[in-house]
């Protein structure tokens, strides 16, 4: 019982497995950036240089920060991750869930962004200070929005469990589809990415909340980012596109995440950067709307008995 | 090989430091990032926050003013790192040579903040992003047996 809870957390859907698939996607983003770019790209094993590197430096604690905070906050980002991969591949190949563990994913996806706010936050630097302010502006953007969609999908499947969603692709519908659009915006904020990299804009902020971090704490930012790579799309494809279950399914969904993922590659790649103002009104004017739109047809669906709605 | 040493050859992150240069260079190491010669095939990348750097590219022949503020990013920089000379004044200080208000060049001021840091000298006038980029990976090919 202990054997397998340990290899549950440090080996299979643990940190080993994210570890590896994340370093793979990281890798897939960077190749795919530079082939539109018209550039060749990075090694296969790149990230895991960067990483290997990163906890071989020095790690400086800034003067004049908050020294605690400063030390447990990158440690948020990967926890939250790994709970939430752990329950998301759990429920969609063993089938084993419980009554609400949707709404725990939501808690633990919030937990990187949280992790970022706190670590700027702490570091003393007005620069990162700017940083984790725009991160908290962005996070008040997408979290309505990802809300209403993921409810859209909650009620067109009819439980609360994630394992209702598997086998059940619900964006075959209107309703979700509408939601699956409006999620993936959610995504792309949630991972940071451009057009939603704001919080971390490199021509201005130098980087932004992690500006002042240096070596294994900032190693640890870039495993929660690897393991965010693959945690918040195999969620939508979770929730949305019908999950993956053993043998031939596990392909099939291996497709799915894929085809997501450079999906949100493709944006990133041909959008410029939208002002803190503008992801806001993007969010609030643009997606809520679509999300609610999406959240009332799967009500309407759900009254009068017509699935495609 | 020295683990260290070996993971800075891999992903050497890149930050620019101008001490004076006529913008030359710092062209030609912005151009290194183009996807004409696109540095990132060996891992480069380059960051904003001297906290992040690998390789610190010093372009410039250090002037009176800017060596205190050189000093300020040597010691910000996270260890290890190495310092990259790009360009003949960085190198040697090139026509400035016995001119008043310059200090350098980079290697003498290096050796005065900390006698450990290495020092990866590019000369040209500018260099070539080619020849950039040849004593980048020429060094830090080097580098993998040396103890940081």
């Amino acid at each position: 019982m202990v054997g397998s809870l340990v290899f549950d957390f440090f080996v299979f859907p643990g940190l080993l497995f994210t570890l590896a698939v994340g370093i793979l996607a990281s890798w897939v983003v960077r190749k795919v950036s530079a082939l539109i770019q018209w550039r060749v790209g990075p090694p296969l094993l790149q990230p895991a240089y960067d990483i290997a590197k990163l906890f071989g430096k020095e790690n400086i604690i800034p003067e004049g920060g908050a020294e605690w905070s400063y030390l447990i906050a990158p440690l948020l980002g990967p926890a939250g991750l790994l709970l939430a991969s752990i329950i998301l591949i759990k429920s969609n190949y063993l089938g084993t869930s419980f009554i609400g563990d949707v709404i725990v994913v939501l808690y633990l996806l919030v937990l990187p962004a949280l992790s970022v706010i706190l670590g700027g936050m702490a570091t003393g630097n007005s620069l990162s200070a700017m940083g984790s302010n725009r991160e908290l502006r962005l996070m008040i953007a997408y979290e309505l929005p990802l809300l209403l969609s993921i409810t859209a999908a909650i009620v067109k499947a009819g439980g609360l469990k994630l394992a209702t969603f598997t086998g059940q692709p619900v964006a075959a519908s209107i309703s979700g589809a509408l939601g699956f659009i409006a999620a993936l915006l959610c995504i792309q904020a949630e991972l940071g990415f451009i057009p939603f990299d704001t919080p971390e804009a490199e021509t201005e902020l130098m980087g932004g909340p992690l500006i002042e971090y240096s070596g294994p704490l900032l190693g640890l930012y870039k495993i929660s980012h690897l393991m965010a790579l693959l945690v918040l799309p195999l969620f939508l494809v979770t929730v949305f596109l019908g999950g993956f279950s053993t043998g031939w399914g596990a392909l099939w969904g291996a497709i799915k995440y894929v085809l997501v993922l450079v999906g949100i590659i493709l944006i990133k790649n041909t959008n410029p950067r939208l002002r803190s103002d503008q992801a806001l009104k993007f969010f609030w004017y643009g997606a809520a709307p679509l999300g609610l739109l999406a959240l009332i047809l799967a009500v309407v669906g759900d009254l009068i008995g017509m699935g495609w709605v | 090989m020295n683990w260290k040493s070996w993971g800075i050859s891999k992903s050497p992150w890149l930050y620019h430091v101008n001490t004076g240069s006529c913008n030359n260079c710092d062209i030609e190491i912005v151009d290194c990032l183009t996807p004409k010669f696109d540095v990132e095939r060996f891992g480069g990348k380059l960051v904003g926050s001297p906290r992040h750097a690998d390789v610190l590219m010093v372009t410039g022949p250090i002037t009176r003013k800017s060596k205190p503020r050189f000093e300020r990013v040597l010691e910000a920089a996270a260890k290890p790192f190495i310092v990259a000379a790009v360009g003949t004044c960085a190198c040697s200080k090139g026509m400035f040579h016995d001119a008043y208000n310059c200090v350098g060049p980079v290697r003498k001021v290096t050796e005065a903040a900390d006698e450990d840091i290495m020092v990866l000298n590019i000369p040209g006038c500018p260099p070539r992003p080619e020849a950039i980029i040849d004593g980048l990976v020429t060094g830090l090919d080097q580098l993998k047996e040396v103890k940081l």
